[in-house]
């Protein structure tokens, strides 16, 4: 059995983003529109937290952070809802307005900026973004290093030197894990998730259930224990967390919430029902209102 | 044109192939001779087209289901089958970096040196449109074979020059640099025929164009010379076996005509 003694890390969405600090770095794991920390970012809404500058393979949370104004600057590979109309139209509008500083670089190199980040290098090699208008992106930031290794025809490769994407802070969701930050994905991909964590100072992970370990062990395969204490601060449980992005085995992507989403931003007067309707309260609150949103739309015949 | 690899002398009534039936072989063909690489098929067509190389010339193509699977057989679009391996999205970015991958990707431009965009429009720090951001696009062509397919030929797509280099093209090769080695934009499918880049300076050049195009339509729908027109032939007929497998087996529900423009 394990010992008692070990830190219980259990809190709350909003006692997580209470430690953030505006101007910090964060880090948002998932994929698109695929098992994103979403209640943690519903908390930074909440918050009075901005000036954040966020690294992830983006999605809808980077879209909610980019309504409320709370992005100054980002890094990512992509922006993608994954599903019609594809391109986030918050994102899409604080790029149009010039409102955000786009670090953007190829998908590759994100994962490899985290890498060095987590083996604490100040960079890595990396062939991809050499010849695109990525360095031109990241206005003077990315440099390039040669190889101290000539190849046989006497010549030394040029290559990216990804620097390390250091996170004050790393937010991901996963499917199962205990009170001390042991935590496993259930279904086909863990995408960067312990990337994320091994580069952050604070880490907070959300998960749709909390069991004790030896439970938690019995219900993941040994390979899909993403997460160890060592990699994680803070354990908040947050049932349908993810939504409306799938989260693996545990449900599918909200197609219909997610368009109605994109709808919505289409301009101040739908998005501010939108804000009235689901994000003016707790986490309770918008699960509420998301299930309300689904019977609704049954009574009046919608399609789904 | 005879067909090839079935067992007897089915011929193809050639009044009835489509103009997305052309698109299909002609993206089949980007993966000819490639061997044991993955194909990463981005569009429905260039997939349709993947697959049905699989089930006919190239066997020992890895194909997967979009998100995590490696597809051990070679099911219709959007069908499930099962699986021989597993391919989550890291484990693609070291199947890049490894080179043994043949992606085609689509694009919102393309120059005539193969530059590449499906990122934004406009200045990179102020876009008047936003799209996808450059995804895997600057790591794809760096690294491995790329193909693009585009379903509308238009000089909107083939411009003088793209607003963001997403794709990386010819003219950004730094040939002192050895790190370049492994760029090769091998063919440009679209709707209107089939080209690489072997014009002069590696620019854009036909290959064939598909029946009932003339160098005219594609003159009209590029920005810039394409190389090659007046020597490009005709694209060849599908033969029965690959009509029998487009119609019936990859696709029988026709999706591929809602990606191609006639």
């Amino acid at each position: 059995m394990h010992d008692k003694r070990m830190r219980d890390k259990r809190t709350t969405l909003d006692d997580a983003v209470a430690e953030l600090r505006s101007g910090m770095t964060i880090g948002l794991g998932g994929w698109g529109s695929r098992r994103k920390p979403m209640a943690f970012v519903r908390a930074i809404l909440r918050s009075d937290v901005t000036d954040l500058t966020v690294v992830t393979y983006g999605g809808p949370d980077l879209g909610l952070l980019c309504s409320a104004g709370k992005v100054k600057k980002a890094y990512y590979g992509f922006v993608s809802l994954d599903s019609a109309p594809f391109y986030d139209p918050w994102f899409a509008q604080a790029r149009t307005a010039g409102a955000i500083e786009a670090r953007e670089m190829d998908e590759g190199m994100v994962k490899c900026g985290l890498e060095a980040a987590a083996a604490r290098l100040p960079f890595l090699p990396i062939r991809a973004g050499l010849g695109s208008d990525v360095r031109n992106f990241w206005g003077g930031e990315l440099e390039t290093v040669t190889s101290p290794y000539p190849d046989a025809s006497g010549r030394a490769e040029t290559l990216v030197a990804m620097p390390a994407l250091n996170l004050d802070a790393s937010f991901v969701h996963l499917n199962i894990g205990d009170a001390h930050g042991n935590a496993g994905y259930q279904g086909v991909d863990p995408y960067f998730d312990d990337l994320y964590c091994l580069a952050a100072e604070k880490r907070f992970v959300s998960v749709e259930k909390i069991v004790e370990t030896e439970q938690l062990v019995k219900e993941v395969p040994l390979q899909q224990l993403l997460l160890n204490r060592m990699m994680v601060d803070g354990v908040v449980e947050a049932p349908n967390g993810a939504h409306f992005t799938l989260a693996g085995d545990s449900y599918g992507r909200d197609e219909k919430f997610q368009r109605h989403y994109a709808e919505a931003a289409k301009t101040p007067e739908s998005w501010q029902s939108f804000v009235d309707r689901f994000l003016s309260g707790s986490e309770d609150d918008y699960q509420a209102a998301v299930t309300k949103f689904h019977a609704d739309a049954e009574k009046t015949g919608e399609k789904a | 044109m005879t067909s090839t690899g079935t067992t007897n002398n089915d011929t193809v009534d050639s009044d009835t192939v489509t103009r997305a039936e052309y698109c299909a072989i002609s993206c089949a063909e980007i993966f000819s001779g490639a061997g044991e690489i993955m194909a990463s098929p981005m569009a429905t067509v260039p997939l349709i087209g993947a697959r049905l190389a699989r089930l006919t010339t190239e066997p020992d193509l890895l194909i997967t289901d979009g998100e995590a699977l490696i597809l051990a057989d070679t099911p219709a679009v959007g069908a499930k089958g099962p699986v021989e391996g597993w391919m989550p999205f890291r484990k693609v970015f070291d199947v890049v970096a490894s080179g043994r991958r043949h992606v085609v990707m689509g694009a919102n431009q393309i120059d005539r040196h193969g530059n590449q965009n499906l990122s934004a429009f406009g200045p990179l720090q102020h876009p008047t449109r936003q799209m996808f951001g450059v995804r895997g696009a600057p790591g794809n062509t760096i690294n491995h074979a790329t193909s693009y397919w585009v379903g509308k030929h238009s000089p909107r797509v083939f411009v003088d020059r793209v607003d963001v280099v997403s794709g990386v093209g010819y003219d950004k090769v730094d040939p002192e640099n050895p790190a370049y080695r492994f760029l090769h934009l091998h063919r440009v499918v679209s709707n209107l025929g089939s080209f690489d880049f072997g014009g002069p300076g590696h620019t854009l050049r036909a290959l064939t164009l598909h029946p009932g195009v003339t160098p005219e339509d594609v003159t009209a729908a590029t920005s810039f010379e394409v190389a090659g027109l007046d020597e490009a032939g005709v694209t060849r007929d599908p033969s029965a076996e690959e009509l029998r497998i487009i119609r019936e087996v990859l696709d029988p529900r026709g999706l591929r005509d809602r990606e191609v423009a006639s």
